[in-house]
Formats: C-alpha cells, sequence, structure tokens
C-alpha cells in the first residue's frame, strides 16, 4: 500500500476529524472510505491481517447500548490496525451510577485516547459528546439517528456485488421510523444516485419521509417490483405486541420476506440485513441462508474492512501523525 | 411616606383606556398613581423624572413563570427572578404551580408569597394546581387557595388529561368565577416526543410531538367550558389549527382565552438545528406556517395574552442528549424586545401589543395594576422604542442563562421599572 500523498498535492480527500454521519460526506468522500475499504478486504483474508497503522494508538469503544457485532467489528478493525482497543459498556460504570454524558467524555478524554467509537441509545449523543473530546469520533449508532458504518459496509457490499450504486433500485423495508440503519442508508444511496425506496406499514413509516428522498409503499409486492436491492431492517420484539404492528404472524404475513415476495423484485435482486435477524418475522429462513441470494454474511465481512478505511482515513488528521512510522 | 414622584415627558401608553399622548405625565403618590395623562401638572415638591419622550407603559404583567422556589432553587430563586423581570420591565410575575411540593396547599401558597414579598424586588402572584400533586386526578383545594391568594389554577406543563377531572374542575370553578389554565398537548400523543413531527424531527432521529396533540386537547377542553360556563385559559398555544379553533370559540360565546409564548413567534423548529437543547421547549416550537398563523392570531386580538413562559434550566438540565434534556427558556429578559419585533414588523399596533402584557391579564387574574389609572399601582416601565442593540447571554440576571436568542439583534430596551413607586431597574445606572 501507498503512504497517503501529501496534503499540499491534491486536496484533503477526506477533511473530517470525526465520522458522526453520512449526512455532510460527499460522493467523492464516500467512494474514498469505498476504495479504501477494498484494501482492507484483501488484508483481512490474509493470514497475517495485521498492519501497524495505529501502532501506539487508543481506541476505546464506549457503547451505552449492547451490541455484539459492531463493537466486535470495531474491536477487530484497531486490533488489525495495530491499535491499543478497550471496551467501555454502560453495565457496571460510572454512567449506571448517575454520571452524565458530558462528565463521561471529559473523563476519557483526559486519558488521551485517539479514537472514541460511541453508541448511544439518544439521538444526537455522539456528536454532543464529539464536541467535548478532542480525539476523533466515530458514531457506532446514537438513538434513531445514524449509524454511518453500517450505511458505508452496505455501500461496499452493493458495489462488490453490482459493480455499482448509481442507478440501482433499493428498497428499504421494515421499522424505518425508529432505524438510524435507514437514515444512514437513504442519505449514502441518494448521495450515490441510487433511487431508494421505503417499504413499511404507514406505523412504522417518519412523517415527511417524502422529504427524505425516498418513495414511500405500503405494499410489499409493489414496494419490491423492479428493484436491485431489497434492504431488511429488524423489527424489535417490543413494539409488535400491539403497539405498532398488531402481531408477529400479522407483521411476517404483509411485511415478511418470502420467496413469494421477493419474486416481485429483479430475477438478481440480492437481499441484504444489518442483523441481528429475527427469522421468521422481517426474513424467512429459506431467504437468509441462500447466498446466491442473501448477502447477509459478506456484509459482516465488509464491516470489518470499512472500520479499518474509517480509522484510516481518520488517523490522517489525528494529532502527531507521523506516516513514515507506521509502516513495519 | 416617600415624597411624590413625577414622570414628566413621556409617550404616555395606557392600553386599558387607549391613551397614547406625548408630552405626558404621571403623578405618583405614595407608591400609587395619583394622575395621568397630557395635561397633568407635577406637584411642587415632587421629585422629577424626565423621560426624554421614551415611552411610559404600565409595567408587564408576566402570566406564566417557574419561579424556582421551592424545590428548584438551583435553577432560580425568586429574588433571581425578581431581578431579571426588573431587568426586563416585568412588574408582577405569575407563578406557576410545579414547584417541589407542588402548590397545591394554602399554606404553602402564603409562605410563598410573603417569601416573595421579602427576597423578589417586583409582585409575585402564583397560580395554583388543579389537582393534588399536578397528578390529574383529584382537585385540590380550589376555593381555600383561592381565598390563599391563587390567582388562577393550572397543572403547569403538565395537562389535565382526563376529560372527566377537567369538567368537575371547570364547573366547581364556576362557584368562584376562577380561571382555569391548561398546558393544552394531549399526553398521550406527546409522550416521549421531543420537538414537533415533521421532516425536521424525521431527519435527527427525533421523536416528534405532533401539530395536533395541541387542538385536539384545546377543542376537548372549549366543549367543556362551553357546557360548564366555565372562564377557559389555554397557557401557551403553538399551532395555527389551535388559535384558528379558539377563534371560532370565541365567535360563538365560550368565556374562553389564550396566550402565546414569545419564542413561539420568534422562532421555528428549525431553530434546533443540530440538536441545540436551548431550543426545546413544551410545547415545541412549530413549522413555519404556525408561527406565520400565531403572528396572525397576535395580530387579529385571538391571542389575549403573551408571556415569557420563563423556565430557568441549569446546565446540567441542558448539556444533555437533546431526547433527554430538559425543556425551557429562561424568558424574562427576552419577553418585551421579542413583543416589540411585532410592531416594528408592522404585525401589531404598540397599545394591542402592550394590552396582551399588561391590561389583558391584569383584568384575567383580577390584579389591580397593568393600567395607568388613577389610585392604580405605581407598577411601571420607562422603554426606548426603537434602540438597536443585541441580546446577550451574559447580560441575562436570571440564575439560569438557556437562552436560544444570545446574539439576536432586536430593537426597544427597558431604561427603568417601577414598582410601587420604587425604581427596580435602572438602565443608566446599571450600565454605569
Amino acid at each position: 500500500m501507498k503512504p497517503p500523498a501529501p496534503a499540499a498535492a491534491s486536496p484533503d480527500p477526506f477533511p473530517h476529524r470525526d465520522l458522526l454521519g453520512i449526512e455532510g460526506l460527499t460522493a467523492e468522500q464516500i467512494a474514498y472510505l469505498l476504495d479504501k475499504s477494498e484494501s482492507y478486504v484483501a488484508q483481512n483474508r490474509k493470514v497475517d491481517k495485521r498492519s501497524a497503522l495505529m501502532r501506539g494508538r487508543t481506541l476505546i469503544n464506549l457503547f451505552f447500548e449492547s451490541s455484539t457485532r459492531t463493537r466486535t467489528s470495531f474491536e477487530l478493525a484497531g486490533k488489525r490496525l495495530g491499535a491499543d482497543v478497550i471496551n467501555m459498556s454502560a453495565e457496571g460504570s460510572s454512567i449506571k451510577k448517575g454520571e452524565t454524558l458530558i462528565d463521561t467524555a471529559m473523563t476519557l478524554n483526559a486519558m488521551h485516547p485517539d479514537v472514541l467509537v460511541v453508541r448511544h441509545q439518544e439521538s444526537g449523543a455522539v456528536a454532543l459528546l464529539s464536541r467535548k473530546v478532542s480525539c476523533a469520533v466515530i458514531n457506532a449508532g446514537d438513538g434513531s439517528h445514524e449509524h454511518p458504518t453500517q450505511a458505508l459496509l452496505d455501500a461496499l457490499t452493493i458495489r462488490r456485488r453490482k459493480g455499482r450504486i448509481a442507478g440501482l433500485v433499493v428498497a428499504i423495508c421494515g421499522d424505518i421510523l425508529h432505524s438510524r440503519v435507514a437514515r444512514s442508508n437513504i442519505q449514502l444511496l441518494n448521495i450515490m444516485g441510487a433511487r431508494v425506496r421505503v417499504v413499511a406499514p404507514p406505523t412504522l413509516i417518519p412523517s415527511g419521509a417524502a422529504q427524505l428522498g425516498v418513495e414511500v409503499f405500503h405494499d410489499m409486492r409493489k414496494g419490491l417490483a423492479g428493484c436491485d436491492i431489497v434492504m431488511m431492517l429488524r423489527l424489535q420484539s417490543e413494539r409488535m405486541q400491539g403497539s405498532y404492528v398488531p402481531s408477529i404472524s400479522e407483521y411476517f404475513h404483509f411485511f415478511g420476506l418470502d420467496i413469494e415476495k421477493l419474486g416481485h423484485a429483479k430475477p438478481d435482486a440480492m437481499v441484504m440485513h444489518p442483523g441481528p435477524m429475527n427469522r421468521g418475522v422481517e426474513i424467512d429462513t429459506e431467504i437468509a441462508d441462500d447466498i446466491s441470494r442473501s448477502a447477509i454474511a459478506e456484509q459482516v465481512e465488509m464491516g470489518v474492512a470499512v472500520r479499518m478505511a474509517v480509522l484510516d482515513a481518520l488517523s490522517a488528521r489525528l494529532p502527531n501523525f507521523a506516516p513514515a512510522d507506521t509502516r513495519t | 411616606m416617600s415624597a411624590p414622584l413625577a414622570f414628566i415627558n413621556a409617550r404616555l401608553l395606557d392600553p386599558a383606556t387607549g391613551l397614547d399622548t406625548e408630552g405626558g405625565t404621571v403623578l405618583v403618590v405614595d407608591g400609587k398613581i395619583a394622575a395621568a395623562g397630557a395635561d397633568v401638572r407635577p406637584d411642587k415638591g415632587a421629585t422629577t423624572i424626565d423621560c426624554r419622550g421614551h415611552c411610559l407603559a404600565p409595567g408587564l404583567v408576566d402570566m406564566r413563570v417557574f419561579l424556582g422556589e421551592p424545590g428548584f432553587e438551583e435553577k432560580e430563586t425568586l429574588a433571581s427572578a425578581g431581578r431579571a423581570a426588573a431587568a426586563g420591565g416585568i412588574t408582577t410575575l405569575v407563578g406557576q404551580p410545579q414547584t417541589d411540593p407542588v402548590m397545591d396547599e394554602p399554606a404553602l401558597l402564603s409562605f410563598i408569597m410573603r417569601r416573595a414579598f421579602d427576597t423578589c424586588a417586583v409582585n409575585v402572584v402564583s397560580m395554583a394546581a388543579i389537582t393534588k400533586g399536578l397528578e390529574g386526578k383529584e382537585m385540590t383545594e380550589m376555593g381555600l387557595l383561592a381565598e390563599a391568594g391563587a390567582v388562577a389554577f393550572t397543572d403547569g406543563v403538565k395537562a389535565v388529561a382526563d376529560a372527566q377531572v377537567m369538567r368537575r374542575a371547570l364547573s366547581y370553578a364556576t362557584g368562584w368565577n376562577l380561571l382555569v389554565v391548561q398546558h393544552a398537548e394531549e399526553p398521550s400523543l406527546a409522550r416521549g416526543g421531543a420537538m414537533n413531527e415533521g421532516e425536521v424531527a424525521s431527519r435527527l432521529g427525533l421523536k416528534g410531538i405532533p401539530a395536533v396533540a395541541e387542538v385536539m386537547l384545546l377543542e376537548r377542553d372549549l366543549r367543556l367550558a362551553e357546557l360548564t360556563g366555565a372562564r377557559y385559559h389555554a397557557a401557551c398555544l403553538s399551532t395555527g389549527e389551535a388559535v384558528a379553533a379558539m377563534r371560532r370559540a370565541k365567535d360563538r360565546g365560550v368565556r374562553a382565552t389564550c396566550g402565546v409564548a414569545a419564542h413561539h413567534f420568534a422562532l421555528n423548529e428549525n431553530e434546533v438545528g443540530e440538536y441545540r437543547t436551548f431550543a426545546k421547549v413544551t410545547p415545541p416550537l412549530r413549522s413555519e406556517e404556525d408561527r406565520a398563523a400565531v403572528v396572525a392570531a397576535i395580530a387579529d386580538g385571538t391571542v389575549d395574552v403573551i408571556v415569557s413562559d420563563h423556565s430557568p434550566q441549569d446546565q446540567e438540565s441542558k448539556r444533555q442528549p437533546f431526547p433527554t434534556a430538559e425543556p425551557g427558556i429562561a424568558g424574562l429578559q427576552t419577553l418585551l424586545p421579542l413583543a416589540l419585533e411585532l410592531v416594528h414588523g408592522k404585525h401589531v399596533r404598540l397599545l394591542d401589543l402592550l394590552a396582551k402584557m399588561t391590561i389583558n391579564p391584569a383584568r384575567m387574574l383580577g390584579l389591580p395594576s397593568g393600567r395607568l389609572a388613577k389610585g392604580a399601582p405605581a407598577d411601571l416601565v420607562l422603554f426606548d422604542l426603537d434602540v438597536p442593540w443585541r441580546i446577550s447571554e451574559a447580560g441575562l440576571r436570571s440564575k439560569s442563562k438557556n437562552t436560544p436568542f444570545d446574539g439576536r439583534p432586536v430593537q426597544g430596551r427597558v431604561l427603568r421599572t417601577v414598582v410601587g413607586g420604587e425604581t427596580v431597574f435602572d438602565f443608566a445606572a446599571g450600565a454605569a
């Protein structure tokens, strides 16, 4: 791999200290991250997956909300780049003892981490925290707002399978209202020139959805008609007991992805899911396990590569960066 | 007894009588207005204050103020609220009952009135709770509370959700001709909401409060007010649909009135921007269409009262993720300059605007102030109608500085505030 070009020679390809969301990124910056990710996909398939780009750097995974795959993915990404990775979760920490978010941020900041990866249950909380620290902050999901690395890994998966993003028709199906994955994907896919549809019962569509740049469908067959990508979202069980939808069986009947409904999409349509899946609720087992149709495992693989690319891009702006010292 | 005071060379504004005259004089004897008009001559021996042609009006009556005492002294005290009010030209603060303990006992109300008399530079009166503990279930001792000085009844920023409870409270209130004040927001629709429902909330991933939550509860209440014949006041309307419903109810003779908070005509939902918690209020800042409809309702007289809805919040309460931050704006010192924007923008005449902050609330609450009548308390505000300046957080005298208006250019500034004949704020002295 080549070292990054000197800043004076070309404009900074990724002029951000933090990655708080897809909103605010340009198509060029997204493409830059995806291109960078490709090299990490290759690196991650080798026996020795490690490089030393972040040697001596400290990455803290700060998860106020539980997560397995995102946290693990960031942990692997950090370790494969040579960083020291610390995991912190809300359980058993001072957060549970009533410390405010800002106090937590300032405490951690005093320990001089280089990167904070933060997940929080409230929308906007990660941006708030980022203003109180001097290190790079990556949003690993804030409330119903954004989950930018998920949208990036989805985009990488699409680009590798379909060769492009622009012009594709993408249907995002399920709990759009509460989904940060949906918001980040809607932004990214629009920026990259895809046509975005959302498919859900009216109770799970946010108000003013059309202004977010999507076509809204309440009939899944119509929503899937002619689409290239079917992106399923997880429906949380506490929202299915008569509050947002009447029952699991009614939901699966109308909005669960099965072979019949998928038949309305293009023959080569690809099925995606950010996980964890509720088999039999939003997706039929038959589809989930069909690797010719489903990219679900591949998404997880891309997740590590994308997060390495994001860490790589942000590392270029970390204080005291010395490119010559990073390769061994 | 202090020497008589004469405010001379003033543009006198008395919304109660429609008086608007240049070169006027207000004569104050023993803390009361002895005479006011263009033809009044100051007594020999009176101390004269030259108003230099600036506006002299009854001091403002702010009908919706959270005072902090008892229970929230870290956010505001009667003393600090009094200093902010004086600087804002407000001479009477109408406290809200969401204190700790809740203002639902006559003894507590009397205690706060006495404490305010001792520590607060301006007049303080208080509303009392409609229901015990603001729980929306059992009525408070409304008659005894009224005897103890409660000027109206409200559950503060909580709506009385149960229609039967509200009907009985309204019905009971008619026995003493009491005013019942509602935070018109259907709680089951507003639950968990952080801002106005719509595109902005959807983009930010914030749970929205739909505009209909307001008009739904208001229309129910207006029916109940009609049924019971009670005096009903919607504290703080924010939507076009709600002010339209209020207009229709007034047309058919319901004894209903409504108020509007300054931030609801000065700002819209875009102020939330990237999760600015200073723009979190209840009811939430609405769409631009709603804001414009509120301005129109002020202009056509549908809106009776303009309030600051002063809700001081300390840093701890605002430096939070948006959904968990407390709502509220510290509004005492920004009320008059924001309201004057409506005059400078030619939406409303100065006298009509002042009526909504003086005689209208005073009449509704049975206060003797809010007018320049002989015998009324000498509560006055002297202000320069036109001088441009910028609101600054640092200039706020409230204990909490939660304002979204920091840096906003405004026109019109309080020069002097007088309560019972005593000057409690003098801009010239403060600036020196």
